[in-house]
């Protein structure tokens, strides 16, 4: 079984994060170094995926959109064990919409030609949560989102889906077809030293817009139909009241305020 | 008609009465605002099968008319015909603009049916103002740390899907005469439904029911490691009030799932909540923000949990919660 993954590289959690001249980006030098990592639902599809190429025999092949530094996510990637990775480079795919990005990843999965795609149910950045549906929807494939569990059948997957509020749902689905996988799904595994350093040697194919089949302007920026005019730091709306002191002064003046003000202790 | 705006709106199930969900009437409410400002007539669309009922409750609602939707192959949902169904209309009647709500069902099907009608879709909306005529909507992209005005570059049909509570549902006005319900007729014979729904269920466990605790003390990934946890214990004992997470506590397995809070977890309002460690993104949120009073401890002075919060304290955890804990102890002694 051929399993394709879509990881994103995005800034850490606790990331400073600086907005670019003209104020519609984050300024990329901000986001390099240390202070990035894969997005987190897309760790979880990765692992996902390397258990189902263990348990029903199989690779994964990851993909990744992003620039040069996402070179460091296709490398964690490949050493928790994923057999090889595409990374699509181009500066033509940057600042893409969710329609661009998924029109140049579904391009480069139909010249893998995987049995399952499975991606992350929103990146931790964009968070348009739109990706992995538009890329089922271009491939012609079925697809399902929110997934928490996976099993295989003859030509076939069921997957238990998230609903709100505590609820699931079973549904069945024909292969080849595309998940968006839901964090929680399993637990992680680490990247072993065997594992990094076998990663050195794994093939990484680097594809631009014409190696897809793609124009420069159907990708990134130019293909995009939704734009992101200004970029900035929300005004604080009222607020809570903040509370100063070193801790034993603060939790004191906290505790007097949940006594007198609020009057729940 | 050509050029209007579409609320889209969602019902459950056939088997659960097929009701309007309350999530519908903010999309009204921010389809009324739009219309109003740009000009334009406001449809509401009510897609299902046996949802007759949810059409009329949509039709007291402020809309030019209300279209309905209904074939037997849009229950139970699935992506295949509900985008199919929509796909038609759209491209029978035209509008400008479909607004949807944000829901986990929305986001299982609204981007397929952007891509088939190759358009724009601008996902989890927090809110809009119109400028030169044309909507400007805000987003908040990096788990709710940035802001992000965004609008369509291209022409035709486009798509929006709003976050949970970012409107009002009673601010969705009433008209003076129920809206005049428009049968959409599509044609689904054709349309291969791919998944096969099988069954839909809660998760069994001895599930505790957070609902009733008067005081919550939550903790979230800010704890690190699941041998800290204690700390935060500590602190709901004194508070006598109960231990509960987020997400990604519950998903690294430091705490049962069944003391998750938000969207796919509990819905809580207790007296008094107390959030450590948790950033405060919109899928926690949702299941707390209706507590009476909420205290937020976080490291990060900007997290967007101190904008729903009462009172704050900016600092580590570590330091902050065993001098409140002690705090508290001396207060519930003397
Ligand atoms: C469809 C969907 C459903 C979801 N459902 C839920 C849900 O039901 N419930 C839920 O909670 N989430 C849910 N999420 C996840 C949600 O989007 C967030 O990722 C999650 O709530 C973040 O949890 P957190 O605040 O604990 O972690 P983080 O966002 O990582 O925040 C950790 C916080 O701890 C602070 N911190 C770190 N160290 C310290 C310290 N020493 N002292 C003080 N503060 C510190 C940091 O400043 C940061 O603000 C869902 C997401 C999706 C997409
Ligand atoms: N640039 C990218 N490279 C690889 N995968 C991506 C990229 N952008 C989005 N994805 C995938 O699509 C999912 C949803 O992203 P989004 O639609 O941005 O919320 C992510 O979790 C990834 O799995």
């Amino acid at each position: 079984m051929k399993i394709a993954v879509c990881i994103k590289q995005v800034p850490e959690r606790d990331a400073r994060l600086r907005i670019a001249e003209g104020g519609a980006r984050i300024a990329d030098e901000e986001i390099g170094g240390a202070a990035v990592e894969i997005n987190e639902s897309d760790q979880y599809a990765l692992e996902a995926g390397l258990r189902l190429a263990e348990s029903q025999g199989g690779e994964v092949v990851v993909l990744c959109l992003g620039p040069a530094r996402a070179e460091e996510a296709i490398r964690r990637a490949l050493a928790m064990g994923a057999a090889r990775a595409v990374h699509l480079n181009d500066p033509a795919f940057q600042d893409g919409d969710a329609a661009a990005t998924a029109r140049a990843l579904a391009a480069a999965i139909e010249s893998e030609g995987p049995d399952l795609v499975l991606t992350g149910l929103q990146s931790d950045d964009a968070g348009w949560a739109q990706t992995g549906v538009i890329v089922a929807a271009r491939l012609g494939w079925p697809s399902a989102t929110l997934i928490m569990e996976i099993e295989i059948e003859d030509g076939k997957v069921k997957v238990k889906r998230e609903l709100e509020s505590g609820w699931f749902q079973w549904i069945r689905l024909p292969l080849p077809a595309v998940l968006t996988i839901q964090s929680g799904i399993n637990t992680i595994r680490y990247a072993t030293l065997k594992g990094i350093m076998g990663a050195k040697k794994k093939e990484v194919r680097k594809l631009g817009p014409a190696d897809l089949g793609l124009s420069g302007d159907q990708v990134g920026a130019s293909g995009r139909q939704v734009e992101v005019t200004r970029l900035y730091v929300p005004e604080k709306t009222k607020g809570a009241e903040m509370i100063d002191g070193d801790a034993p002064t603060a939790a004191a003046r906290l505790v007097e305020r949940l006594q007198k003000e609020a009057k729940v202790l | 008609m050509a050029g209007a705006i579409w609320a889209v709106t969602e019902t459950g199930s056939r088997a659960a009465g097929a009701g309007l969900k309350a999530v519908s009437n903010e999309v009204i409410a921010c389809g009324q605002a739009l219309a109003e400002a740009l000009g334009k007539e406001l449809e509401a669309v009510v897609v299902g099968a046996g949802v007759r009922p949810a059409a009329e409750e949509t039709a007291a609602r402020r809309v030019n008319a209300v279209r309905l939707v209904d074939d037997p192959k849009l229950d139970p949902y699935t992506p295949d015909a509900f985008t199919a169904a929509i796909k038609q209309a759209v491209d029978a009647e035209r509008p400008d603009l479909i607004l949807f709500p944000h829901t986990y069902q929305v986001r299982d099907w609204a981007p397929r049916l952007a891509a088939e009608l190759d358009a724009g879709f601008i996902s989890d909306v927090v809110g809009h103002r119109v400028e030169d005529g044309r909507p400007v909507f805000v987003r908040q992209p990096y788990q709710g740390k940035l802001n992000a005005d965004c609008v369509f570059t291209d022409e035709g049909s486009h798509l929006a899907s709003l976050q949970a509570g970012a409107y009002l549902a009673d601010d969705a006005a009433a008209g003076n005469d129920p809206a005049e319900i428009l049968l959409q007729t599509v044609d689904l014979s054709g349309v291969e439904i791919r998944t096969e729904v099988m069954e839909t269920f809660q998760e069994v466990e001895d599930k505790i029911d957070l609902s009733r605790a008067d005081v919550i003390v939550a903790v979230g990934r800010g704890i690190g490691k699941q041998d800290k946890i204690g700390v935060v214990e500590a602190l709901a004992a004194a508070l006598g009030g109960q231990l509960a997470a987020s997400r990604p506590v519950c998903d690294n397995e430091w705490l049962p799932m069944d003391r998750q809070i938000g969207s796919s977890g509990q819905t809580v309002s207790p007296k008094l909540y107390v959030a450590v460690g948790i950033s405060g993104a919109i899928q926690h949120l949702v299941g707390m923000k209706n507590s009476g009073t909420i205290v937020a401890i976080n490291k990060d002075a900007n997290a967007p949990i101190f904008a729903v919060s009462d009172y704050g304290i900016v600092g580590d955890l570590f330091e902050i919660v065993p001098a409140l804990t002690a705090r508290v102890k001396e207060a519930k002694g003397a």
